[in-house]
């Protein structure tokens, strides 16, 4: 019996059933590939516009222009022009500043008024204006008696009818706005004393409270975020260097150190908040260090990081060819001096891309920060360093989670506008970790 | 060599600071979510009308935030805790066991509790029975009690149309919880006769038919919120016919979504709160820890400022939010001025 007369010879072009079932296996494996980085980009996209969408309007705010005349008689009762006494005036008195000179303004343009009263017209305007006007005066005393042009920020409601948030069905339904008041916004934007622009406050300003939504900024967080940063690269940095370092070049192989290796790749999946309750017992109760404060969050957010530096960084250095350890060593260089002028300068790229990233994931953190403290409200910014490490100060994160917690419909925008900042900080965070990589990185 | 520089510099400001504790200048308080808007607008307006920093107002619940003030006495602990339920006695031992041995209680208002539902649902007028015969684990049906049947809220009272019955209520972590226990489960436990049974059946133990009382069905029909009222607005607008539990101030600032219903015949709104009118309703307060008087600049001038006419009276911006105000507030400034630690609980 020949072998061709059970298996009949045939063409190479005419595909057999066993090799069209492992071709549409094949098909079948990229379909679901592509189905799954469908899903992904799609997910992406949802959250990208939805985000963008709710957000992008946070960065533009509605502000009321008028002129107002400065009474000496109401602002400085004492007539002296001296800044402790004319401290005694307070909000509420340059609020009725502000409203007597806004009912002015709105008779003088010939705006109908119908229908509104005049703690309504004083409605449109934000709380904070009067806190705007009183630190403009109290910096300039000698504007007490002119008349200046106040640009300050309108009620959140006005600012959400002119963003199409606020219509005049659900001001109807609202306790807080009436649709008269939009009538008159819109008179007023069209008479130019209303206008929507880029509202720097919103990056640089501090919080606010649920009364004045549209003052609400991030200035706080900001600053908080960079101070906790910047003592995690001062600290997780050399320390997790050092320690690759130790345990990759030095070290003897022995339980001990297998110990550690092991013991290190398992923090690196502990929950955050379990070093936000580390923090809170080694750092407040028992170090004394103060509540709130950025040289805390940096001190837990610093022991997270360890971790990701340590396993990134002996990972670079194994990288690196034994072969340039070798030559060092063979033309005389210490073990000391082959590491560090030739094998750490070699893994750089690796080291800094890692601490980049893991520097980008404590940005990201909340958890361990809610139980020192920094989930909180705080208006006043911190200082400079070092003194600013040690006062109150919030976190970029911490500050969606608390605007997305408060009642007023206007935080929701907020919110997303901060998720906006968060992002673009975690962006340009990973193109320089890409930048990097790029740049120096070397092939062997 | 430099980064070694650096962490050491770092770490020696650190070793520094904590034996030294560079002296605290702002007010730290913590605590009641409910509590925690009307202390963030009292802090805005003290730190924009005052020479003291704005206070630092951290979240994290009443219970979280006793519990904080009772850690100890000194500079890196809370000056005050606010609260939207009672100290209880457990918190004053702990805070007597860590040396905190003078506490002001200070009231600062009432906060109404209010049962809403999509703006375009149907309307409701509830009474505490509803409640109980909605959510009850046991309820009473001809005479005897029987696992609740009820599916739809037609069942529960004829009046009102064959929506499913889906509640969202607070969770057990919540102040809010507890009062919606007290004031509507409970009462209505009472008023539909379930009470009486359960004692009954417990053996003439009020306090155990009490807790009876309080188990509410676990078939998917009352949910458990424990985040915030966003939290439950966002599940209302996905079920059109749950119903939810809200603050007062919270369905003020959202009355173009959120239909409220009447308890009892009563529109819930501070003026029928402050007449006694609406049942639901409970204190709100803030606890003050009496060492820090005197050591944390701007803390008395805080308290004085949160319980003056022009933040917690009845025009003030408390108030405009969503606040209560306390008819007694001439005696709680009173004894604020006068910094009365509070006496043992009755």
């Amino acid at each position: 019996m020949t072998l061709s007369s059970t298996n009949p010879p045939k063409s190479l072009f005419a595909v057999d059933a066993r090799t069209r079932k492992r071709n549409a296996a094949e098909a079948r494996f990229r379909l679901y590939g592509l189905i799954a980085v469908g899903i992904g980009v799609l997910a992406l996209i949802v959250l990208l516009t939805s985000v963008l969408g709710n957000g992008l309007g946070a960065f533009r705010q509605t502000f009321l222009q008028l002129p107002i005349a400065l009474d000496a008689a109401k602002l400085d009762p004492s007539g002296n022009r001296d800044g402790e006494a004319m401290k005694k005036v307070t909000t509420i008195g340059y609020g009725k500043v502000i409203q007597t000179a806004l009912i002015a303004e709105i008779s003088q343009r010939g705006i109908a008024t119908e229908g509104v009263s005049a703690k309504d017209i004083f409605g449109l305007v934000s709380k904070e204006a009067p806190a705007q006007l009183r630190d403009q005066v109290l910096a300039n005393p000698g504007l007490i008696g002119q008349t200046i042009t106040f640009k300050g920020l309108a009620n959140g409601r006005v600012d959400g009818f002119f963003k199409g948030r606020v219509s005049m069905e659900s001001a109807a339904l609202d306790s807080n706005i009436s649709p008269a008041q939009l009538v008159l916004a819109q008179q007023m934007r069209d008479a130019g004393m209303i206008s929507v622009s880029f509202n720097p406050a919103f990056i640089f300003g501090s919080d606010a409270s649920e009364l004045r939504p549209e003052s609400a900024g991030l200035g706080v967080a900001i600053l908080g975020s960079a101070y906790m940063m910047l003592i995690v690269l001062a600290l997780a940095l050399p320390i997790g260097v050092a320690a690759s370092i130790y345990l990759e070049e030095f070290a003897p192989q022995n339980k001990w150190t297998d110990l550690i290796e092991v013991n290190i790749s398992n923090l690196a999946a502990v929950p955050s908040i379990v070093f936000g309750i580390l923090g809170l017992a080694v750092f407040i109760n028992f170090m004394g260090l103060p509540q709130s404060a950025p040289i805390v969050g940096g001190l837990v957010l610093t022991l997270m990081t360890l971790p990701t530096i340590i396993i990134s960084t002996r990972a670079s250095l194994k990288s690196v060819p034994p072969s340039i350890r070798d030559a060092a060593l063979g033309i005389g260089a210490s073990k000391l001096q082959s590491i560090f002028h030739h094998v750490l300068p070699l893994a750089m790229p690796g080291i800094l891309t890692g601490t980049i990233i893991g520097l980008a994931q404590a940005l990201g953190e909340t958890a361990p920060l809610l139980l020192i403290g920094m989930v909180a409200f705080v208006r006043e910014y911190p200082g400079a360093p070092p003194d600013g490490f040690f006062e109150p100060a919030s976190a970029l994160p911490v500050q969606v989670y608390n605007f997305t917690q408060r009642a007023d419909p206007a935080f929701v925008e907020r919110a997303s506008g901060a998720i906006i900042v968060l992002l673009v900080f975690l962006v340009v965070m990973n193109t320089i970790a890409i930048i990097l990589r790029r740049r120096f990185e070397r092939r062997w | 060599m430099k980064f070694v520089k650096l962490s050491v510099s770092v770490f020696a400001i650190a070793a520094v600071s904590a034996t030294s504790a560079a002296a605290r200048d702002n007010v730290q308080t913590a605590g009641s979510s409910t509590v925690l808007p009307y202390a963030t607008i009292v802090a805005e307006a003290f730190g924009e009308n005052f020479d003291f920093p704005t206070p630092v107002v951290e979240s994290g619940g009443s219970g979280a935030g006793r519990k904080k003030l009772c850690e100890g006495v000194g500079e890196n602990t809370i000056d005050i805790a606010n609260s939207s339920s009672r100290i209880k006695q457990s918190d004053i031992d702990t805070c007597a066991a860590n040396g905190v041995n003078e506490i002001m209680e200070v009231r600062i208002g009432y906060d109404g509790i209010v049962f809403a539902s999509d703006i375009n649902g149907p309307e409701y007028a509830f009474s505490p029975t509803d409640w109980y015969n909605a959510l009850g684990a046991r309820i009473v049906k001809d005479g005897a009690l029987v696992a609740n049947p009820n599916k739809t809220w037609a069942d529960v009272n004829p009046a009102f149309g064959a929506q499913d019955l889906l509640a969202f209520i607070p969770g057990t972590k919540h102040g809010t919880r507890e009062v919606f226990d007290e004031k509507v489960i409970i009462a209505g436990c009472e008023d539909s006769g379930a009470f009486d049974l359960l004692k009954a059946a417990n053996g003439d133990d009020a306090k155990a038919a009490q807790k009876a009382c309080m188990d509410l069905r676990t078939d998917g029909v009352s949910v458990d919120i424990d985040g915030d009222y966003t939290e439950t607005l966002s599940r209302i607008d996905a079920n059109k016919n749950a119903i939810g539990v809200f603050g007062l101030s919270f369905y003020q600032n959202n009355t173009d979504r959120l239909r409220v219903a009447t308890m009892n015949g009563v529109v819930p709104s501070t003026e029928t709160i402050a007449k006694g009118e609406y049942p639901v309703s409970r204190p709100l307060y803030f606890y003050v820890k009496k060492a820090h008087l005197g050591v944390i600049p701007g803390l008395k001038e805080y308290i004085e400022f949160f319980v003056s006419d022009d933040m917690a009276g009845p025009d003030g911006p408390l108030a405009a939010y969503g606040l209560v105000s306390d008819p007694d507030l001439a005696a709680t400034q009173a004894m604020v001025a006068a910094e009365t630690p509070m006496g043992p609980l009755n």
